[in-house]
């Protein structure tokens, strides 16, 4: 059959991925801590049909060959970790990193997740938990009758109770940070898991060595770009119709060969 | 039977592969950096000891578009674009020189320099590599600096050129794994070209002209249709001669 059909089928699966990476994207416009992805596409592999420099005739050679290239892969999402905008809450527990650092998360498995999303809660025993109710690492317990929690720059969580004119010091919040975040592997809930690309977590005090400080009362919001999205929403369109147009007219081809012949 | 049947044949064969051509083209339309393929045709006469009135058609790539491609803003400190012409020189699956325009840069674990791809880039002294950073810079010169990691900002590692060459295109060929090289394999490397500026901030999509290719398809179509009419016209003439000669 014609190589064309599946040159094109190449292109509308990579456009269907690219969609459905815009969508995915799109929906987590309001995500508190969301990384947007990028499909990263590479031209497949070419065939050489015609070798450059064959004889054309006894004493004359082709000035140049045929090389087909047979479509398009997708080479791999890419995790963009640029910062997304601070938004204030007011929230004694909404943390922000500023700068580079991650929250760890104890999973119910034991392992530890990583994550930008610094919304925390208390639980029923004074733990201090995410969404989810898994435990930050390390981990703090406020306990009864506190009044105000108070995180500082560098992580040290304090809270004061009533009669007490000194703070108590509960604990200190540890960040962590890798080589290459993009390698993280999200595992959804706004959790991120080391890989062998990631590079090992390194665990440091925020505000120290290269790490960003925490930010109290402050989320960090989604780094989706509607309009940049709508966009590329729209080039991932057409490009999926122009694609669609490729195996229509190869089908057209073929059908008017069966018919004629 | 008329040998006018066979050079249809070819016409309509090397309409598909001129056609799949096409196709490649429109489906690396998103592809960040890639370079369109040109296909052209050749008439090549049939060489014996007859007459040589039968020129069959043949599809050829004389070159790749050099063109630039457009520059979409991503905001990400380490995607980099070659402003007008030049290429970025990274390390071929082999071990050898190779160039690309793709520059959505990345670093893995052990602190190799990489694009989309996956190729490790080359600068003035070998394939890149850099240490743990907290703060990446990429001037318009090619020059990558990094703030190591807990260190002050005026602490800078050692600063890395990138290696960006300007060969003359003409020079160059798309290699089997889209990505360029010397036509002449004698020629393994290309000079740095001091002149080439590099945008941060923006990657270059695909060079591919869909309004050129989707015209381009319509007239391969018309053509193939035009083969396969000669075709059946060729099969009618037989036809009628098999049937003027049984009649008598």
């Amino acid at each position: 059959m014609l190589p064309a059909l599946w040159v094109s089928k190449t292109g509308l699966e990579a456009q269907d991925l690219a969609l459905s990476t815009v969508s995915n994207n799109l929906a987590n416009v309001a995500t508190t801590g969301f990384k947007k992805d990028r499909p990263v596409f590479e031209d497949l592999l070419y065939q050489i049909q015609r070798q450059p420099g064959a004889n054309s005739s006894a004493d004359s050679r082709l000035p140049s060959g045929l090389q087909v290239g047979t479509g398009v892969r997708t080479a791999g999402t890419q995790k963009i970790f640029t910062t997304g905008s601070l938004e204030l809450t007011d929230q004694a527990l909404d943390l922000a990193v500023n700068g580079r650092g991650f929250f760890q998360i104890t999973l119910p498995d034991g392992n530890i997740g990583y994550t930008r999303d610094g919304t925390f809660h208390i639980n029923d025993e004074g733990t201090i938990v995410n969404v989810n109710g898994y435990p930050l690492e390390p981990q703090i317990t406020i306990p009864e009758q506190a009044n105000n929690i108070t995180v500082s720059k560098d992580g040290i969580v304090q809270i004061t109770i009533n009669g007490d004119p000194n703070p108590q010091q509960l604990g200190q919040i540890e960040t962590t940070d890798f080589i290459n975040p993009a390698g993280l592997e999200s595992t959804g809930g706004n959790i991120f898991l080391e890989t062998a690309s990631s590079g090992a977590p390194q665990n440091g005090t925020p505000a120290e060595d290269g790490f960003g400080s925490i930010e109290q009362g402050a989320l960090e919001k989604s780094n989706v770009e509607v309009v940049e999205e709508l966009v590329k929403m729209i080039t991932v369109q057409r490009s999926y119709e122009m694609n669609s147009k490729v195996v229509s007219a190869a089908d057209g081809m073929l059908q008017f060969l069966a018919q004629n012949v | 039977m008329d040998r006018a049947l066979y050079i249809a044949m070819s016409g309509a064969k090397q309409n598909t592969l001129n056609q799949s051509a096409r196709a490649n083209n429109l489906a690396n339309v998103n592809t960040t950096g890639f370079r369109a393929d040109y296909a052209q045709s050749r008439a090549m006469g049939v060489f014996g000891e007859h007459f040589p009135t039968r020129a069959y058609a043949m599809v050829e790539r004389p070159a790749s578009d050099f063109r630039q491609g457009p520059l979409i803003e991503t905001g990400r400190r380490m995607d980099v674009t070659i402003e007008g012409a030049g290429w970025f020189a990274v390390q071929g699956p082999n071990g050898e020189e190779a160039y690309t325009r793709a520059g959505d840069l990345s670093v893995d674990p052990n602190g190799r320099l990489l694009n989309g791809n996956g190729l490790q880039l080359l600068g003035d002294g070998g394939p890149v590599t850099l240490p743990e950073f907290e703060k990446i810079e990429i001037s318009r010169a090619g020059i990558v600096t990094v703030q190591p990691r807990g260190e002050a900002p005026t602490a800078v590692a050692e600063p890395v050129q990138l290696k960006l060459v300007n060969p003359d295109p003409a020079l160059l060929e798309k290699g089997e794994d889209g990505l360029f090289r010397f036509r002449d394999p004698a020629v393994q490397q290309a000079p740095i070209d001091p002149n080439i500026t590099l945008v941060n901030g923006f990657i270059e999509g695909s060079n591919v002209n869909a309004v050129k290719e989707l015209t381009d398809l319509i007239a391969i179509n018309r053509q193939y249709e035009m083969q396969v009419k000669m075709m059946k016209k060729a099969d009618e003439n037989d036809q009628a001669a098999t049937q003027i000669l049984s009649a008598q």
